[in-house]
């Protein structure tokens, strides 16, 4: 029915129904295939072990494919041309073994695959501990390399390529759920006890990690940037980080009682009910990869939290003179 | 008791899913027990799953076989649905067969994790 009209059309330059259907299904494959990259994606591998998870998808994707093409084959085959019915016994035979058998042998294969992962998912050899914190609505990040000090950060991990990094993973209040995609699987945050996991990348880039447990209000908006650096740039970029900020300007900022909650090392700001400020201004993102670190972001976030971040602990400051909420925009600007 | 029986019953239909039970139970409770002790070391749990293991298809196989004796050893295909004692013995006796073949498996799987995973992270 179709096979006329398109030549009409062509000649009109006008594309054919076939052809407008074609191009549809390009656009449609190309949309979903670009959602396989990107920074938060387990099928755009960065790591080790999301490798091996994203291998077992595809083997998986394929081994369903071709079972789909069997069941589906068969019933088209029943349907259309076998006409007469098979014996009672070789129906009995062909759920058994078609319905019991093979369906066993498969899971268990692919059991064995899947779990034969787990260890190297777990491998404790680690050149660099940090210990991550999942709290309402933020994370608390603390690098313990060896022979060094510890630092403390927040809402941004940064670890260097080819070195297997052992997160220790716990949360302050509920459960929250650990999960850089593009590095690896994801691990429970369970309050009062720590939970472990290996990851290594293999290549460098900025991406994204999730908070992928349900864990109140702003679950969504718990998220944080992941850095992955050469060695020798993470070295400095670490060290940069242990230094202590200078307190030039921080006298609003200390006034209006930020430092309760708040830590600015080096100066009277020592609270640990939120996120460390120290170098605020060098992170790539704000409020847990909320907004983007910049001057005007800086002072709404100060200003609106409660409606930008809703259930978290910090009150919005909205009310405080415009002078004032500009000297503490200031002062997170200078904190590099 | 449900061995060694002659008529297939409710219970012996039951005693191939309440092994799978019990082994998973087992196997889950022992495992939580000595992660809560001691993290990080799984060895002597690892041994006592396979010994559970083992006791739990046997058990399993014994049903197995009592089964396949109500069953009437195939000597008919099913779907044995006529309203008589012989049926409904072969009915039950088959059922269990089929939940033998279920629990055995299910037993085979919740053990797997114990061959592959040797500490508690």
């Amino acid at each position: 029915m179709l096979t006329g009209r398109p030549v009409h059309a062509a000649a009109a330059g006008r594309p054919g129904r076939v052809a407008v259907a074609r191009r549809a299904a390009a656009g449609a494959l190309a949309l979903t295939l670009a959602a396989c990259s990107g920074p938060q994606s387990a099928l755009d591998p960065a790591g080790d072990a999301a490798e091996a998870i994203a291998g077992l998808f595809w083997v998986l994707l394929a081994g369903a494919a071709v079972i789909w093409a069997l069941v589906i084959g068969a019933a088209v085959f029943a349907l259309r041309f076998k006409t007469r019915p098979i014996s009672e016994r070789a129906g009995l035979r062909l759920v058994l073994w078609g319905g019991a058998v093979v369906p066993t042998l498969i899971l268990s294969v692919l059991l064995v695959y899947g779990l034969r992962l787990m260890p190297l998912l777990r491998d404790p050899a680690a050149e660099l501990r940090v210990e991550v914190v999942g709290e309402q609505f933020w994370w608390r990040v603390t690098y313990r390399p060896e022979g060094g000090p510890a630092v403390v950060s927040a809402n941004e991990v940064r670890v260097p390529v080819g070195a297997r990094v052992e997160f220790s993973l716990d949360a302050a209040d509920v459960i929250h759920s650990f999960w850089i995609p593009a590095l690896g699987g994801k691990v429970d945050m369970i309050p009062g006890r720590s939970n472990r996991l290996a990851l290594r990348a293999t290549r460098t880039g900025t991406f994204r990690g999730v908070c992928a447990e349900f864990c109140g209000p702003a679950h969504t908006r718990m998220a944080f940037p992941v850095v992955v650096m050469e060695p020798e740039a993470f070295r400095a970029w670490l060290a940069e980080q242990a230094r202590e900020a200078s307190p030039a300007g921080n006298e609003t900022f200390l006034a209006n009682g930020c430092g309760g909650c708040h830590a600015v090392r080096g100066t009277p700001a020592t609270g640990t009910i939120g996120p460390d400020l120290t170098h605020l201004a060098s992170r790539l993102s704000l409020g847990a990869d909320l907004l983007p670190n910049d001057a005007a972001s800086r002072a709404r976030f100060v200003a609106e939290v409660d409606t930008l971040k809703p259930g978290a602990r910090m009150p919005g400051f909205g009310m405080l003179p415009p002078a004032e909420a500009a000297a503490i925009a200031d002062y997170l600007g200078s904190l590099e | 008791m449900v061995y060694g029986r002659d008529d297939a019953t409710l219970w012996t239909l039951l005693t191939p899913p309440t092994v799978w039970a019990l082994h998973f139970l087992f196997a889950y409770v022992a495992a939580a027990m000595a992660c809560g002790e001691t993290p990080f070391a799984l060895g002597p749990v690892r041994v006592a799953i396979g010994v559970a293991t083992a006791f739990a298809l046997g058990l399993i196989a014994l049903a197995w076989r009592q089964a396949y004796r109500h069953w009437g050893r195939g000597a008919d295909r099913p779907p044995h649905d006529a309203p008589t004692d012989e049926d409904r013995q072969r009915f039950l006796g088959f059922a269990t067969l089929l939940l033998c073949g279920l629990s055995a498996v299910a037993v085979v799987f919740s053990a797997l994790p114990a061959v592959f995973l040797s500490d508690c992270r």
